[in-house]
C-alpha cells in the first residue's frame, strides 16, 4: 500500500482506495501522507499569494484532513469525477477551497498547474467552491451551513440506490453557528444515516474572533451526541489519528461526527491562530516566508 | 358557474401519476404534508417520501443533494416558507448549481384568508423570479395543474410551482398540453389585453365578458408560465391591442405586472394598468372579503380596462 501514496499526482487512473481496504496506519505511510499535506500547505500559499484574495486560514487548517480523505480513505477515481459508486465528499465551509483544490490537482482531477488561476476570470476554480466549474466538486458552497443537509440528501439517495458509497461533509465551527446545520444533525440521526460523516474543522476562531467570544459553541461534543450522532474527538493535524477516527466513523451504526482540533493557518507561524489570515492574502515576502517554513 | 376543482389535490394525484412511470421521483415535506397533499404520494410510497419536520432550510438543501445523486425531486411548503423561509438554501442549494428540483408551493396569495398575514405569501413570486435560471408557473386550475407538475418533471432545470388553498373554476380541459413559456389566448380580442394568472385569470374572463356588453373588446391572456415569460405574446397584446392590463394575486412590485412593464418599456411602450396588491400586508378574513377588499376582483379588472382604454392614443 504505501506505495499507492508515494506520488499522488499518478494515481488517477485508478481508484485512489480500494474499498475494503483499512485505512493504512503504519508509520510509513502516515508519513508520506504528512508529505502529501505539506505539498497541499505550499499549494494553498502560492495560489492564494497568487490570486491576491482568498481563506488561508481555514485552507490550512483542514490540510491535513483533506490529505486523509482524499489520498487514503474515500474511494474514488480523478479520471472519472461521475463515477456513480464514488464516495462523497462536501465541503460545507466554502471558503477553504483552495485546501480542496489542491487536493484534486495533486489526485490528477485537473493540472497542477491550473492552481495558479485560482479567481481569476475563467478559471474553473472559483472563489468558493462551484460544482458547475470543477472537476471533482460535489457541492456549490460559499453560504455557509447547507453542506450537511445537501450530504443528507446524498446519503439518502445512496440508501435509495443501495450503493454502498459513503458521504463525508467538512464543516467549520464557526459554521456550527448556523440553524440549519443542526436541522440536518437532527434529520441524519432520524433517518438513521450510517454512510454519512461530518467533520468539524474545529479551529476555535471565526471571522470575528474566538467561536467562545463570538458565539460559545461549547460543549460541541455533547451537542452532537444529544442529536443522535456518534461522536469522535481527534487530533486535526495527525493523520493516524483522522484516518483511525474515519474507520471508526465508518463502522457506526449512526451518523458519525469527528471533531477535528485544528489550528487555523497550521504550518505558518504567523498565520497560526492569527484570525486576520481568516479571509486575507499574504503578500510576497509572507508568501516567500510561508513557503520557506513549509519546504 | 363552471366546476370547480382544487389544485392541491391535482397535485398530490399527479405526483402518485408520476411516482408510479418513475421510480426516482422523490418527495420532502416540512410537515405540511396533509394540506400540500404530498401525503398522497407518502401513502403510496412511503420509501421515497422524506418528511423534514418544521425545517424547510434543510428540506430544500437535502433536495438538492438528492437532485445531485440522480432522483428528482419534489419538495413542497406554504408559498410564504417556500421560498420565503428557505430563500439562500433556493438561491446557493438549487438555481447555482442549476440542480433539477421542482419546488411546489400551495396557499399562495391572500386567498389563504383567515390565517393572515403571516400566512399571505404576497412576495413569493418576487423572491423566486429573481433567481437566474428558475422556471416559474402558477397554474390557473386543477387540469392546468396537473399539466405542469407532469411538464416541470420533464423539464431539466428547477423549476417553482404556485398553487392557491381554494378550488378554482375549471378553465381548460383536462388534455390540454402544457408548454412551459407558452401564453395561452383564452379569448381574442383587439382593444385591450388583460395578462392575468392564477387565481385571477377565472375572473379576467369574466371581466372581458361583462366588458364585451360595453362595447370594449378584450383579449385574455393566461400568462401560467410567468418566467420566462412569453415575451412575443405581451409584444403582440402592445402591438395589436395597445393597452395592457396585469392581473396578480401578488404584489404589485415584482410580479406579472413589473414583468410585463419591462418588456413593454423597452420594445413597444404601451399604457399599463396593474391589478395586484398594493405595498401593504393584508389581515384576516375569509377569501372573497380579502379580495374585495385588496382589489382583486373582475370588477376590479373591468375598472382598470376602463381606465387603460380611455389612455390609448
Amino acid at each position: 500500500m504505501p506505495a499507492q501514496f508515494s506520488k499522488p499526482s499518478l494515481v488517477s487512473p485508478v481508484d485512489v482506495a480500494t474499498p475494503g481496504v483499512a485505512p493504512v496506519k503504519d508509520g510509513l505511510s502516515v508519513a508520506t501522507l504528512k508529505e502529501t499535506a505539506r505539498r497541499l500547505r505550499r499549494h494553498i500559499i502560492t495560489m492564494i499569494g497568487e490570486a491576491g484574495s482568498g481563506h488561508p486560514g481555514g485552507s490550512l487548517s483542514a490540510a491535513d484532513i483533506l490529505t486523509a480523505l482524499y489520498f487514503a480513505w474515500l474511494r474514488h477515481r480523478p479520471a472519472e469525477p461521475d463515477w456513480p459508486d464514488r464516495d462523497r465528499f462536501i465541503l460545507s465551509k466554502g471558503h477553504s477551497a483552495p485546501a480542496l483544490y489542491a487536493a484534486l490537482a495533486e489526485c490528477g482531477y485537473f493540472p497542477v498547474a491550473e492552481l495558479r488561476t485560482l479567481r481569476q476570470p475563467g478559471s474553473r476554480l472559483q472563489g468558493h467552491a462551484d460544482r458547475t466549474c470543477t472537476p471533482g466538486v460535489e457541492m456549490s458552497s460559499g453560504s455557509l451551513g447547507q453542506g450537511l443537509s445537501f450530504g443528507t440528501g446524498m446519503a439518502l439517495a445512496g440508501r435509495l440506490d443501495r450503493k454502498d458509497y459513503r458521504v463525508c461533509v467538512l464543516l467549520g465551527d464557526g459554521e456550527c453557528d448556523e440553524g440549519q446545520v443542526w436541522e440536518a444533525a437532527m434529520a441524519a440521526a432520524h433517518f438513521r444515516l450510517d454512510n454519512l460523516v461530518a467533520i468539524v474543522d474545529n479551529n476555535g476562531l471565526q471571522i470575528d474572533g474566538w467561536n467562545r467570544d463570538v458565539m460559545n459553541l461549547s460543549p460541541l461534543d455533547q451537542k452532537w451526541r444529544a442529536f443522535g450522532w456518534r461522536v469522535i474527538e481527534v487530533d486535526g493535524h495527525d493523520i493516524g489519528q483522522l484516518l483511525g477516527a474515519l474507520e471508526e466513523a465508518s463502522q457506526a451504526e449512526v451518523p458519525a461526527v469527528i471533531i477535528a482540533h485544528t489550528v487555523k493557518g497550521k504550518g505558518v507561524s504567523f498565520m497560526e491562530n492569527n484570525v486576520d489570515f481568516h479571509g486575507k492574502a499574504p503578500t510576497p515576502a509572507q508568501v516567500e516566508q510561508a513557503l520557506k517554513e513549509l519546504a | 358557474m363552471p366546476a370547480e376543482a382544487s389544485l392541491r389535490d391535482a397535485y398530490g394525484r399527479t405526483l402518485v401519476e408520476l411516482g408510479q412511470a418513475n421510480p426516482d421521483i422523490v418527495v420532502l415535506d416540512a410537515d405540511l404534508a396533509k394540506s400540500t397533499m404530498t401525503s398522497l404520494f407518502a401513502s403510496e410510497f412511503p420509501s421515497r417520501f422524506f418528511d423534514c419536520g418544521v425545517a424547510e432550510q434543510n428540506m430544500v438543501s437535502i433536495a438538492a443533494g438528492l437532485a445531485a445523486s440522480g432522483k428528482l425531486p419534489f419538495a413542497s411548503s406554504f408559498a410564504v416558507f417556500l421560498p420565503g423561509r428557505c430563500f439562500d438554501q433556493v438561491r446557493m442549494s438549487i438555481a447555482q448549481p442549476r440542480l433539477n428540483v421542482k419546488l411546489v408551493a400551495t396557499h399562495g396569495g391572500i386567498s389563504v384568508g383567515e390565517d393572515g398575514g403571516s400566512h399571505h405569501a404576497v412576495e413569493d413570486l418576487a423572491l423566486i423570479c429573481s433567481l437566474p435560471g428558475f422556471t416559474v408557473i402558477v397554474p390557473a386550475d386543477a387540469h392546468e395543474t396537473a399539466q405542469a407538475v407532469r411538464a416541470a418533471a420533464a423539464h431539466q432545470g428547477p423549476v417553482f410551482i404556485r398553487l392557491c388553498r381554494a378550488k378554482l373554476p375549471l378553465v381548460f380541459p383536462e388534455e390540454r398540453p402544457f408548454n412551459i413559456g407558452k401564453a395561452v389566448t383564452l379569448r381574442d380580442g383587439g382593444d385591450v389585453t388583460i395578462i392575468a394568472l392564477g387565481l385571477m385569470v377565472a375572473p379576467a374572463l369574466e371581466a372581458a365578458a361583462t366588458l364585451a356588453a360595453e362595447g370594449i373588446d378584450c383579449r385574455v391572456l393566461n400568462m401560467s408560465t410567468l418566467k420566462p415569460i412569453d415575451e412575443a405574446a405581451v409584444l403582440q397584446a402592445a402591438i395589436e391591442t395597445g393597452a395592457i392590463v396585469t392581473a396578480e394575486e401578488h404584489l404589485e412590485h415584482g410580479g406579472l405586472g413589473s414583468m410585463v412593464a419591462r418588456l413593454t418599456a423597452r420594445s413597444r411602450p404601451v399604457p399599463i394598468e396593474f391589478v395586484g396588491l398594493k405595498d401593504a400586508y393584508a389581515k384576516s378574513g375569509t377569501a372573497a372579503q380579502l379580495l374585495e377588499k385588496h382589489g382583486l376582483t373582475r370588477r376590479d379588472i373591468a375598472e382598470a380596462v376602463r381606465s387603460v382604454a380611455g389612455r390609448k392614443a
